[in-house]
This record gives C-alpha cells, sequence and structure tokens, in this order.
C-alpha cells in the first residue's frame, strides 16, 4: 500500500514541478477564467435591445411620427435611417446596415382608425378592412434571436396614439418567474461559464500529458520503472483538479461581485458537483492523450471534441430545443449533466440528491474514463 | 532462482522479434554470467537495442524464451523492474527539472524508504560528481554531467543486473573513460552489466561481447578468446600507393579484407594460410610495398572477419 501511494506521489511532485515553470500555461489557468468571464459576462446578452432599423415612411403625418417614437420608445429597435421606398430598404437590409425595416403605408391614419389596437370603440367588425394592420415590418429573418425580438412588437398597443391610457387587459396566463425573476441573462451565463471553461481548460490540459512524455522522450525511461498505469494517471490529474477547483472560484467569485450572481446555499454540493466534472473531464483529456500520437494531434482531438461538448451543453441553446438524437449525444458529454447541475445547485437551490442522475453519470464517466486511459497505456514499445 | 542457475543472470533462447516481417531480431541465445560486464557490439540497426527492450520486458519476443535473473520475461516483467536498472540511448530524464527533482523523482518512484532515499541520493551524487548540480536543470548540463546523471539515477534503486544502451554515444573521450570505470566500480560492488555499442575500443573492455549483424549473433566471448580463434591473421603493408594496392589485393584468393590506417594497409588473411608474410610478399598485388609485417589482431578485425563480406 506504500508503494503506489509512493509512486502517485512521485508523479504529482513531478508535475508540479513541470506545471510550476511552464509560465505560460501557469499564466492560462488565472487569465482564462479571468479574461472569459469578463467579457462573456457583459458580452453575451439574449435580451436583444437597439437593433439597428430603417424606416420608410409613406404616410409622412404627425400620426406616423408619433408612432415611430412609439416604436423606438420599447428600446427593440432603433431608428438609423429614413429611406424612401421599400426597394432601398431591401437594399439597406441585404447590405447588413440595418437588421429590419419598418413600413408605414400612406393609407396609415384610416388604418390606426380601425385597428382594434388604436382602442377608438369601434366596434369590431368583420370588415376585412377592419383587421388590416396599421403597418409593416420586412425583417432579416435568418437570425431567430432577432427575428423574434421583433415578432414581439407585432401586438403592440396603439392606444396612446390617441392620447389614451394603454388598456388594461388582462393576460390570458399568469406567469411567475423563478429564480432569474429580472430575467438577467449573466444570471445564466456565468455559472454555465464554470462549466465552459473547465471543459475547455481540463481536457486541454490533460490531453496533452501523455503524449508530451512520449514526445520529449521520457517515455522509455518512465515504463521502465516499476510505475502503474493507474497511478501515473491519477499522479498526473490531482494537479488539475486544484487548478479546475481554483478556476471556479475565481468564475463564481468574480460572478458574485461583477455581475451579483448567487452562490447558492449548497457550497457543499457545488464542490461535490465540481470536483466530479473536473474528474470527468481530465480522464477524458487523458483517454484523449492515450489516443494521440504527437501534441498536435492532442489538440486537434480536444478541439474536435471541445466545440459539439460546448455547443450541445446547454450553454447557449437550450437542452430542450434539440432533437432527441442530438440531445443522446450532448448526454454523453460531461459538460451537458455539468452545465444542469450547476445551475442547480447556484440558482435553483437544487442538491446532489434531486441532481442523482447527473451525479451519477458523472462518476461512471470519471471510473470509466480512468480505466479506459489506464487500460490503454502499454508499458510495452510494441 | 534455482542454485545451478546462481551464476547466469540472463538466459535467453532463439529469441525473434519481427516488426512486420522484417526480423529485426533473429533467433539469438544467449548466456550471461553473474559479475560480469557483456557487451553487444554491431552497427545501427542490427537489432543490439530491439535485443536488449526484449530482455528488460520492454518488447514482446515474437518468438523464444527469455529468463533474467531467474524471472520469465516478459510475464514477469514488473517485478523485474525493481531488480534492474536502464539507461536509455537518448536522455530520458527530465529536463525541465533540476538534477536533485530527477534523482528525487527516481528514488520516489522505486519506492526508496524516506531515510534511505536521502542516503542514497547523497551517495550518487557524491560518487557521480553531481553534488555541486544540485539545482542544474537537466535540460542545460553538459553531455557528459547528463551521463552520470542517467547512471546516478539507475543505479539509485541498487540494481542487480544493469542495461546501458549505448550509454557514450554523446559524450566526449574524457568522460566515456571516466564513465567506464564507474563500471568497473559497480561490477566490484556486484552489478552485472548489459551494455550496447558500435565502439571497438568500448566493446574491447567488456568481459564478453556478442557481435551482432542482421538481427543474428555472428560470433561470442571474451574479446581476447575472439581474437585468438578469428580465422584470419593480420598483416599489415607499408609502403607508396597503397590505395592501388589495396584495390589489386581485394578480392583476390586468401584475402579477406584490407582497410587503411593512416601510412599503413591493414590486411587480412585467411588463417588456412600458413605463412601470410610470405604469401604477400610472394604476390603481385604488393609490388612497391616497403615493409609487410605480421600484427596483433584486434577487435575491429574480428568484427570485419565475422559480419559482412568478412563472414566465411
Amino acid at each position: 500500500m506504500i508503494r503506489p501511494l509512493s509512486r502517485i506521489s512521485a508523479i504529482f511532485f513531478k508535475e508540479l514541478s513541470q506545471l510550476r515553470r511552464d509560465r505560460m500555461t501557469f499564466g492560462m489557468v488565472i487569465m482564462i477564467p479571468l479574461i472569459q468571464l469578463i467579457l462573456f459576462g457583459y458580452a453575451i446578452n439574449t435580451n436583444i435591445r437597439d437593433i439597428p432599423v430603417a424606416v420608410v415612411d409613406h404616410s409622412q403625418t404627425g400620426l406616423s411620427r408619433i408612432l415611430i417614437q412609439m416604436v423606438e420608445a420599447t428600446r427593440v429597435v432603433k431608428v438609423t435611417e429614413r429611406l424612401t421606398s421599400i426597394e432601398e430598404a431591401e437594399t439597406a437590409i441585404k447590405a447588413a446596415r440595418v437588421r429590419a425595416a419598418f413600413i408605414l403605408p400612406d393609407d396609415l391614419s384610416q388604418r390606426v382608425a380601425r385597428s382594434p389596437a388604436a382602442n377608438l370603440g369601434t366596434p369590431p367588425s368583420t370588415d376585412e378592412e377592419t383587421s388590416r394592420p396599421v403597418a409593416q415590418w420586412i425583417v432579416d429573418g435568418s437570425d431567430t434571436m432577432i427575428a423574434g425580438a421583433i415578432k414581439s412588437l407585432r401586438n403592440m398597443p396603439l392606444a396612446e396614439l390617441n392620447r389614451q391610457a394603454p388598456n388594461r387587459s388582462t393576460p390570458t396566463f399568469e406567469v411567475a418567474l423563478f429564480f432569474n425573476p429580472e430575467q438577467r441573462t449573466a444570471i445564466n451565463i456565468v455559472p454555465g461559464l464554470v462549466g465552459i471553461i473547465l471543459t475547455m481548460t481540463m481536457i486541454m490540459f490533460t490531453s496533452a500529458a501523455i503524449v508530451r512524455e512520449r514526445e520529449r522522450g521520457n517515455m522509455e525511461m518512465l515504463i521502465n520503472t516499476p510505475v502503474r498505469p493507474i497511478e501515473l494517471m491519477i499522479g498526473k490529474i490531482i494537479p488539475y483538479i486544484f487548478i479546475g477547483l481554483l478556476q471556479t472560484v475565481i468564475i463564481l467569485g468574480l460572478g458574485h461581485l461583477l455581475f451579483n450572481v448567487p452562490f447558492g446555499d449548497k457550497i457543499f454540493d457545488l464542490f461535490v458537483g465540481t470536483l466530479l466534472f473536473i474528474g470527468a473531464s481530465l480522464s477524458l483529456g487523458l483517454v484523449l492523450s492515450t489516443i494521440a500520437q504527437s501534441q498536435l494531434q492532442a489538440t486537434q482531438m480536444t478541439v474536435f471534441v471541445l466545440l459539439p461538448s460546448i455547443l450541445l451543453s446547454g450553454f447557449m441553446f437550450p437542452y430542450e430545443g434539440m432533437p432527441v438524437v442530438a440531445q443522446y449525444i450532448a448526454e454523453a458529454f460531461p459538460a451537458t449533466h455539468f452545465m444542469r447541475m450547476i445551475r442547480g445547485f447556484v440558482l435553483r437551490d437544487a442538491g446532489l440528491l434531486e441532481l442523482h442522475r447527473d451525479v451519477l453519470w458523472m462518476c461512471g464517466f470519471f471510473v470509466l474514463g480512468m480505466i479506459v486511459a489506464a487500460f490503454r497505456f502499454k508499458k510495452r514499445l510494441d | 532462482m534455482s542454485s545451478n542457475d546462481g551464476d547466469i543472470v540472463i538466459r535467453a533462447e532463439g529469441l525473434v522479434k519481427s516488426f512486420k516481417g522484417f526480423r529485426a531480431v533473429d533467433g539469438l541465445d544467449l548466456t550471461i554470467e553473474r559479475g560480469m560486464i557483456y557487451g553487444f557490439l554491431g552497427p545501427n540497426g542490427c537489432g543490439k537495442t530491439t535485443a536488449m527492450r526484449m530482455l528488460t520486458g520492454l518488447l514482446t519476443p515474437t518468438e523464444g524464451t527469455v529468463e533474467v535473473l531467474g524471472l520469465s520475461v516478459p510475464k514477469d516483467a514488473e517485478t523485474l523492474k525493481y531488480k534492474i536498472g536502464y539507461m536509455t540511448q537518448a536522455f530520458s530524464l527530465y529536463g525541465d527539472l533540476t538534477v536533485l527533482e530527477n534523482l528525487n523523482f527516481m528514488a520516489t518512484i522505486y519506492g526508496l524508504p524516506s531515510k534511505r532515499k536521502k542516503q542514497r541520493i547523497a551517495e550518487v551524487m557524491v560518487r557521480y560528481e553531481l553534488s555541486e548540480l544540485g539545482d542544474r536543470f537537466a535540460g542545460k548540463m553538459s553531455g557528459g554531467q547528463r551521463q552520470r546523471l542517467a547512471l546516478a539515477t539507475a543505479v539509485l534503486h541498487e540494481p542487480q543486473l544493469l542495461f546501458l544502451d549505448e550509454p557514450t554515444s554523446a559524450v566526449d573521450p574524457e568522460s566515456r573513460r571516466h564513465f567506464w570505470e564507474q563500471l568497473f566500480d559497480l561490477v566490484d560492488g556486484g552489478t552485472s552489466i548489459v551494455v550496447t555499442t558500435h565502439f571497438m575500443d568500448e566493446a574491447e573492455r567488456c568481459h564478453k561481447i556478442a557481435i551482432m549483424e542482421a538481427g543474428q549473433k555472428r560470433a561470442d566471448g571474451a574479446p581476447k578468446d575472439l581474437m585468438a580463434a578469428m580465422g584470419a591473421n593480420v598483416v599489415e603493408i607499408e609502403g607508396p600507393n597503397l590505395r592501388e594496392i589495396r584495390r589489386r589485393l581485394l578480392g583476390t584468393e586468401g584475402i579477406i579484407t584490407a582497410a587503411q590506417l593512416g601510412a599503413r594497409l591493414r590486411v587480412l588473411v585467411r588463417d588456412d594460410i600458413a605463412d601470410p608474410e610470405a604469401f604477400l610478399k610472394n604476390k603481385d598485388e604488393t609490388n612497391g610495398a616497403t615493409l609487410i609485417e605480421k600484427v596483433r589482431p584486434n577487435l575491429e578485425d574480428v568484427f570485419v572477419t565475422a559480419t559482412g563480406e568478412g563472414r566465411q
């Protein structure tokens, strides 16, 4: 029992010394979470505002100008161009100067008068004229988020046009928003960022771990020692576990300071969950490292695994929106499970028990990864 | 280890290693006794490194059996690793670790208890003149210093048997001399050593050698015995036009090879010719030679007669 521990500690201290002298890697450990948190925390925002639009006003009346101001007042769009024809508007959209054009017809006043949205008290009619919209949006629909934001203007109340109080209609449903009532994107992004950055750094570090020994010519000596493959694997990942925890502390701590993201009450669950995810990611990296023949190949494989595991994790695009096959693929990556776990711990006050399926899966992934890596690592040259 | 095998450290029979049809080692039989330096002599690619890797369990033999220190290899290779030391051809310690860190790493990997570890590291640092270099990065040291460090780490756990794969190819002659003295100190302390080399002078220092070519053992024994039983006599010729004489002699009956050494032409004459000096003097091809005399054979002569076109 002494010997395996002693050998694991030998590998651990060796890795630590090498890591300590690798200034670049050591810098990345701190800088990656720091910069990416600040960048993405501020940059990623799904509440879209001030979309640049063009206005084509065929009506040119006081009413049309007030309508344009009302639309601008929603802050969803911002009028950056005033054009005279629909053709010009289409050109502007094609050239990406604007994302949409607001077209006000010359019979705007009549349309407004008949519109139920204007709330002028005209009885609803089955007349075709009455049901016509007051104006038209043409939108660059290629980006679904932009399109969605402009679609939200579709049922804008027009009562204010006539200096009336906006009508207080009762919504069909009441929607109570739990966990993030202000709908701040950072609340969702920052915990997710822990998953993204850990996936990135953990897989990257360990994918090079074994193949580096080979590339630097240390392998022949190493396999001539009595060290066992599993001891080598364990010794190699321990330093990175600490690095992963350090990165988590940086992201969540800074997220709390800068974006007021809560830690949640489940600190212990958070710690265990993060530890499991770090372990799973490291073991995935180790498996890649036993397959790669050079550090370049290891990097290529890391990118190959990284992109799907980030894009399918639910970090940016909801898991529920994916087709079933993609969901199965997503389930294979530890990042997907961690995304669910950390948002659960930090935002929803969920615990390990509530998320036991993700916890178990992560444990299984870690153990399997370590076994596969150790099994693939041969102490032979043939 | 059974008692009658007490003096045998390595026994290999019919050892074959094929890489995709190419037989890198082809039917090698070996018996290596305790307490000696045994050398594999041969050109690059002759299979000596492959043979050594099979003996340490790094490569699985395609055919044949290996027994090292009474353990069957590769089956018991992991147990064997505690009992052997290995010095790779290229420097394979960590260049970004210091001398002391490298020694510490290896001592811990071999599971030396901490007190013993300190003691052993101190011992080898003194013996291999590393005391001043403890904080130097291994990657920043000279070839000779690296070689001393490599040897120091290989013997840290006091192996009974030491494998050295071309240990002196990257060091100067002075370091090489010194290195061999250290090897004899180790042998004196009871260690057996197996070494590969392509240097004749190095092979000559071994107690016994095996001359390897194309994966096969061409000859083995003590260098002195090999020279005595070479099957050829060595005659040196002096005079002008040595290149011309060499050209004429090559390929004639009774001549194995001829090679120029400075102002002399060294000719290997088959030993079924009773008086090689007279034989050469009477040949037309040696016209113009000023001196023809029989000399003592060296290991290179043995190597030439045992391998290549000189092989009978």
